[in-house]
């Protein structure tokens, strides 16, 4: 009855009102046809594989980056590299990153890979410890790891690497190398993975000249005071030329850029010199990471974030229990010094033998690093 | 369709007075429009359905943002496939058998929007095994709540922007404004054991006092000394993040203890914001604030004499000194609105996820998308919230994308920024789908402004 007392008054109605009622059957066609399949569609589905993992076989490493991005040519690449290691020692090992495009992503990502089911969530940079944390209450029963930090709970697995140490010897070679009496090293901005480097820097000039009652000066870097010059880039490579030269004409002649990407303008500076001027990179050895400049290069103070995340991940497929804390110091070749490559020859055999012998005093505790900045 | 019988003569829906062509309309006073739609005579010989139809095929501003948008997925959806690997593999024997390049391109796309989807506004898997109780509804949930989280700061730093640019101004600071009003809601966050309630609300008032402050010195300036407001807001966003904040977070006293890098401490919990759907989900009551700060401002600009003013200047700033508004006084009253604007969109990251403390990273880039955020929602209120909405669930999927079909974030950025590019540019749009031109030349008008205020 309601229905031909609507259709009368459909066709009361005049023309332009028909289109709507074709307009109308169409919506309800439309609707009720959804509505079947949305019923038809919307079954109960088949439980999912309720353990953790992704299941097959497979070990799932999971990466989230801090806001510097997977190029960072930093410590972000290097623990993808250190996946990457790992899917490649082992088949069964896959592989995924999600990087960060402020603070805010950090906890998001860690979740969405929680969600995921990856069987290792690995956070890299000590701004994500928080987040880490965070996560990783809610989480108990899932596997994280954290590059830079310092996180005690029993299912996160801390990295964190004394790079002090190296520097130290460093230092100590740079000043026993420079033929000017002058070193200097600057710094990306004023963090503790920048700063650790330039004190370990400064103390290993002091010890040189501690020990051998010289007055070599280090320009850039007051350990005491924790004052000096920052390019405040990672990238910049400009900024690094202009800062270097600075340095030079003020009369130092080697020089350490604790700058990602900028110490690239460094290593251009230096190697137009002829040999008179050089560099120590940091975090890789620069002869293989920037290798157009491997001539310049006096050494590099090596971070060993890949071994250690590849390490990690390795022992995660294999079903050992990941938890504690690793510090990576000159002992457990977390960290070192890496070779002298073009410069082999041009260093002193005593002096080589003095830079090892320091390694190992620091190793065996007869010289201890004092930075603040070290990982505790 | 249906409802248009409904409405006999209602005019469009016009929630900000911001509906196509009415860019002349902001000359007249605001108190005009009275009483609820009152009928047009004129609309009652063309049918509702024409209507419709000619406002979806005129370069209207309604018109030309939705299209804007289509066209920026349409080329985002170029990009995710470029950077598939399964695409660049199958391209190498493109002409021998095309079909596997097109099925690739097509997989990556589908599943990187489907992400897109799923990450920023409801899983339909997650939707169907909560129906069955097979998870909790709080996952449901966990995508909008993605989407509002991220939302909640760009709406405030848009609005920031949105109002300015109503007075001609070019507010380019609405990033250390932001920073500033972290800095204020953190301090005062954490420096006193505050009780609950109380301790959010001074918290928050924290935050408006440090970005209002930041922005009432670029407004200073510019009526002071006539320096100009897009190189002062710059130069105060330099001043602001990094130098000031990472000298404040690594003193005795606001650095975190036991910690050497740049970060403070925690803001109480008491003075944190109440979550909106349980602690496990992290939208909090910023959005709430901000959407509330919308309706705020445009009341402000529509209904009362200071907003006439304001838009008064905006659109002719020496008709306006003639008619005996201060000028000064707008510069100063508008940048310190935009500053406590843009002061609660920074103060609402500090105070409501991880890591609750002052970081010089913390605010991440909101000053600077809080410009698109104005850009696309035309300098009106409405507009901006629904712009920050827009973009928050087009960051919020991102993250999915990047965990589901391991598409770069960047895309997102790229979507974004085509938006944008597009709404600026929307004789473009018009050409590209053939659209009629407007009568009233409407579109961006009082934005072009901002650069010679």
């Amino acid at each position: 009855m309601k229905a031909t007392a609507t259709a009368r008054w459909l066709l009361r109605k005049e023309t332009v009102l028909r289109r709507v009622r074709g307009v109308r059957l169409v919506t309800v066609l439309a609707v009720g046809g959804l509505s079947l399949a949305v019923a038809a569609g919307c079954g109960k589905p088949p439980a999912k594989n309720a353990s953790g993992g992704s299941g097959g076989g497979q070990y799932k490493a999971c990466m989230v980056t801090d806001t510097g991005g997977i190029d960072d040519h930093s410590f972000n690449a290097s623990a993808w590299q250190g996946m990457q290691d790992a899917k490649a020692a082992d088949s069964s090992v896959v592989v995924q990153n999600t990087q960060s495009s402020s603070e805010q992503d950090y906890e998001p990502n860690l979740t969405k890979f929680v969600q995921a089911k990856c069987d290792l969530i690995v956070g890299v940079g000590g701004l994500m410890a928080d987040a880490v944390t965070k996560v990783a209450k809610a989480n108990p029963k899932q596997q994280f790891a954290i590059i830079d930090a310092n996180v005690a709970l029993s299912n996160v697995y801390s990295m964190q690497f004394n790079t002090a140490q190296p520097a130290f010897q460093a230092g100590y070679l740079a000043a026993g190398m420079s033929k000017t009496g002058k070193v200097a090293t600057y710094g990306g901005l004023k963090i503790p993975p920048v700063t650790i480097y330039e004190d370990g820097f400064a103390e290993g000039v002091a010890y040189y000249n501690q020990q051998k009652h010289k007055s070599v000066k280090l320009l850039g870097w007051d350990e005491k005071s924790q004052k000096g010059v920052f390019a405040n880039s990672f990238t910049d490579q400009n900024k690094g030329q202009s800062i270097t030269k600075t340095f030079l004409s003020q009369g130092a002649d080697i020089v350490l850029p604790v700058a990602g990407g900028t110490a690239q303008g460094t290593a251009s500076t230096t190697a137009a010199s002829n040999g008179k001027q050089s560099t120590i990179f940091v975090d890789f050895d620069g002869c293989v990471s920037a290798s157009t400049y491997c001539k310049t290069f006096l050494t590099s103070v090596t971070k060993g974030i890949a071994g250690s995340v590849k390490d990690a991940v390795v022992a995660g497929q294999k079903g050992k229990p990941l938890t504690g804390s690793y510090i990576g110091d000159l002992k457990n070749k977390g960290v070192g010094l890496a070779p002298y490559h073009d410069w082999d020859s041009k260093v002193p055999g005593a002096l080589k033998t003095e830079v090892t012998q320091i390694g190992a005093d620091i190793e065996s505790g007869k010289i201890t690093v004092k930075s603040t900045a070290q990982p505790k | 369709m249906s409802s248009d019988e409904e409405r006999p003569g209602g005019g469009p829906a016009d929630p900000d007075g911001g509906a196509p062509g009415t860019g002349t309309e902001t000359a007249t006073a605001p108190a005009k429009r009275s009483g609820p739609r009152a009928a047009v005579p004129g609309d009652a010989k063309r049918t509702r359905t024409g209507i419709v139809i000619d406002a979806l095929t005129t370069a209207n501003t309604f018109t030309v943002t939705v299209l804007a948008i289509v066209l920026a997925l349409a080329v985002g959806a170029v990009v995710i496939a470029l950077s598939d690997q399964a695409v660049l593999d199958s391209m190498k024997y493109f002409f021998a058998r095309p079909g596997d390049t097109f099925a690739a391109a097509g997989h990556a796309i589908g599943t990187a929007y489907a992400a897109l989807f799923t990450g920023s506004i409801v899983d339909p898997e997650t939707l169907n095994e909560a129906w069955w109780g097979m998870t909790s509804w709080s996952s449901v949930l966990s995508p909008i709540s993605e989407t509002l989280t991220y939302a909640a700061p760009l709406i405030g730093t848009g609005l920031a922007v949105a109002l300015a640019f109503r007075a001609g101004m070019f507010n380019i600071g609405a990033q250390g404004q932001a920073m500033m009003g972290a800095i204020g809601a953190g301090l005062v966050g954490f420096m006193v054991p505050w009780p609950p309630v109380i301790g959010v609300i001074a918290a928050l008032l924290g935050g408006l006092v440090g970005g209002g402050l930041w922005g009432l010195l670029a407004g200073w300036l510019k009526a002071k000394f006539g320096a100009h407001e897009v190189i002062t807001t710059i130069m105060l966003n330099y001043i602001a993040a990094p130098s000031f904040v990472t000298w404040l977070v690594t003193q005795h006293g606001v650095q975190q203890p036991g910690r050497n890098d740049p970060i403070s401490k925690a803001v109480e919990p008491n003075a944190q914001l109440p979550h909106l759907f349980g602690s496990g989900l992290r939208a909090n009551l910023a959005i709430i604030l901000v959407v509330g700060a919308a309706l705020v401002v445009s009341w402000l600009l529509r209904r009362s004499t200071l907003g006439f003013e304001f838009r008064a200047v905006g659109s002719n700033p020496n008709a306006a000194r003639t008619a005996g508004i201060s000028l000064n006084r707008t510069y100063l009253l508008v940048m310190l609105f935009a500053g406590v604007l843009a002061g609660l969109g920074g103060a609402s990251i500090v105070l409501g996820n991880t890591p609750n403390a002052i970081t010089p990273s913390v605010v991440g880039s909101i000053g600077f998308d809080g410009i698109t955020v104005a850009l696309l929602g035309r300098g009106r209120p409405v507009g901006t919230v629904l712009a920050g909405l827009l973009f928050g669930a087009l960051q919020a999927g991102a993250g999915q994308m990047q965990v589901t079909s391991q598409v770069p974030i960047e895309v997102s950025t790229i979507i974004q920024s085509l938006i944008v590019i597009f709404v600026a540019a929307p004789a473009l749009v018009r050409a590209i789908f053939r659209l009629r031109a407007q009568r009233v030349g409407a579109l961006g008008q009082n934005l072009a402004k901002g650069w010679n205020g």
